[in-house]
């Protein structure tokens, strides 16, 4: 069974389309990458999957189970998938620790010092033990976002969406975040990644999704789908970053 | 001759920083120099010094309009929490979404609607005179209680929409952040925007803050004994205006050093922000 199952989802803001029935799933320990202009319906469908967006028609499972079933209860759903978004959205009145801790104890009902615990051993890995205390806007922006997947991490996810973690970072920053995301793969993480980085999805991706105008048009292996896509409009999308120099050896 | 480098600069730049400031000065007292001039030298001046500046009569009803000031303080600060309380109530009630809350989400909006429409002036006669009338059981029968009550209302209905204005000011992805860690809608408001709102709002609070501490002497007009009933006390007995003056000088006393923290505290959250958004 495949850890992420999407059924013909669809989803309109208003009148407009902007999932037209997207069939796609993820295995267990695979890592999809979403590609696409922008626009295209690539944050929409993140959202979808963790239901922070609703939509109209199709469904979501995770282990089989619907997303909206009773039996994930109010918050078993955020408990087993992460996501990470662009912006980190960290709390910015609370220290890093607390931004870690505020779910694992507000929602999941651990222990102050034991989730506290916890936060510091994610900390000392991701090697910003000494920023425990500080505020984010303290932190450049690659700390910030990588307190934003620790964050994530937190709950121990099963599943971790990423939405473009590092379009807001400077060039020099995006290799830190870029490699905590390769740990992760290793580490067996499933992952359902929204990224720009052409030179990273080649690298980190079992499998590379095109969505053009709310559809997957075309999806495969990141070295087939590089080397030679089939579909004229992901031909010419790949030509557009080619030409803007984004395809070039891997980061 | 050795010269630092610095030096020149540093003496033009003490000659640049000083000559507005004597312009502005020489200006300001030729200008308030010459009203007080003009009105010294006007025939009434006289008369109108001793009916509204007499300094006797100024010390002489100090005691009491000093402690009618007291009284006003007293209902300010009382009024203050009662009203920063009720109004951040009614501000969640506004926020909270969801078809549950709809009959709260309804009532907060009828309540502001209502009292901000209604002149503050109206709500205390109202209240002050017409519930006491009623004599309820159970409930006081005063009218500086009924009287405070409906400046609460009155004020809440205000504070409740720059509480509501700071909620809004908080970037959307916070909500979304802290809805995506499975924080109930609750414990959204709680843990991640209230306190990024409240910051917010402090400016705007300010400002409600000073307008109440002035509007608190509507409550006179039901015979608490406040400054300005103490000082229409004195006057009516005296038919000498210098108490009002002596109220007059004691609310500006209160007001003018909050008007300069409000200043002070906007400013910083200017600064604030401006820092955060680069
Ligand atoms: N909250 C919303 N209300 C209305 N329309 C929306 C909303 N969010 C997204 N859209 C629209 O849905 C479409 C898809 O948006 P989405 O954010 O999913 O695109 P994207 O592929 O992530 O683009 P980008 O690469 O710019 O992030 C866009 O046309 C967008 O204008
Ligand atoms: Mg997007």
């Amino acid at each position: 069974m495949n850890r992420i199952e999407i059924d013909k989802l669809t989803k309109f803001y208003g009148e407009r389309l902007v999932l037209d029935g997207i069939d796609l799933s993820v295995a267990h320990h695979e890592v999809v990458c979403l590609i696409g202009a922008s626009g295209s319906g690539k944050s929409t469908l993140l959202r979808c999957i963790n239901g922070l967006t609703e939509f109209d028609e199709g469904n979501v499972r995770l282990d089989g189970m619907d997303i909206y079933d009773e039996s994930f209860g109010r918050t078993g759903l955020y408990k087993r998938i992460g996501i990470v978004f662009q912006a980190y959205n960290l709390f910015p009145h609370l220290t890093v620790l607390d931004n870690i801790t505020l779910a694992p104890v507000r929602v999941h009902g651990r222990q102050r010092a034991e989730a506290e615990d916890a936060a510091r051993k994610l900390l000392d890995l991701f090697g910003l033990g000494q920023y425990a205390k500080s505020y984010p806007e303290q932190l450049s922006g690659g700390q910030q976002q990588r307190v934003a997947v620790i964050r994530s991490l937190a709950t121990d996810p099963e599943v971790l969406l990423l939405d473009e973690v590092t379009a807001a970072l400077d060039p020099e920053l995006i290799g830190e975040v870029l490699k905590i995301i390769r740990d992760l793969k290793t580490q067996g993480m499933t992952m359902v990644i929204v990224t720009h980085e052409m030179a990273f999805a080649r690298d980190v991706a079992d499998r590379v999704c095109f969505l053009d105008a709310g559809r997957i048009i075309e999806e495969a292996h990141p070295q087939r789908l590089f080397s030679s896509p089939e579909n004229p409009r992901t031909q010419k999308f790949l030509e557009r970053i080619i030409a803007s120099g984004r395809l070039g050896a891997s980061a | 001759m050795t010269r630092r480098p610095g030096k020149g600069r540093r003496t033009i730049a003490l000659k640049d920083r000083l000559t507005p400031v004597l312009i502005s000065l020489v200006s300001v007292i030729i200008v308030f120099g010459a009203i007080v001039y003009f009105v010294g030298s006007a025939e009434q001046w006289p008369r109108i010094q001793s009916q509204f500046f007499s300094i006797e009569a100024m010390l002489e009803a100090a005691p009491s309009v000093g402690r009618g000031f007291l009284v006003s303080l007293q209902i300010w600060i009382i009024s203050l929490v009662c009203i920063a309380i009720w109004a951040l109530i009614l501000a969640i009630f506004r926020a909270m979404g969801g078809p549950y809350f709809a009959p709260l989400r309804i009532f907060a909006i009828l309540y502001v609607d209502l009292f901000r429409g209604l002149p503050a002036l109206l709500l205390v006669l109202l209240f002050g005179f017409g519930i006491p009338a009623l004599n309820l059981p159970g409930l006081p029968n005063n009218g500086l209680f009924w009287g405070g009550v409906a400046l609460v209302l009155s004020y809440s209905a205000y504070a409740t929409e720059v509480y509501r204005s700071g909620i809004e000011a908080v970037h959307e992805g916070q909500g979304m952040a802290a809805k995506a860690l499975g924080l109930t809608q609750w414990q959204t408001l709680r843990y991640a925007i209230l306190p990024q709102a409240l910051r917010n709002v402090v400016p705007a609070m300010l400002n409600l803050v000073v307008a109440l501490q002035k509007d608190v002497a509507l409550l006179s007009v039901l015979g608490v004994r406040d400054a300005v009933r103490e000082a229409q006390i004195y006057t009516a007995r005296t038919f000498n205006y210098s108490s009002l003056v002596v109220a007059a000088i004691l609310f500006l006393l209160a007001t003018i050093p909050m008007a300069r923290l409000t200043d002070y505290v906007a400013r910083r959250d200017r600064q604030r922000r401006l820092q955060s958004a680069l």
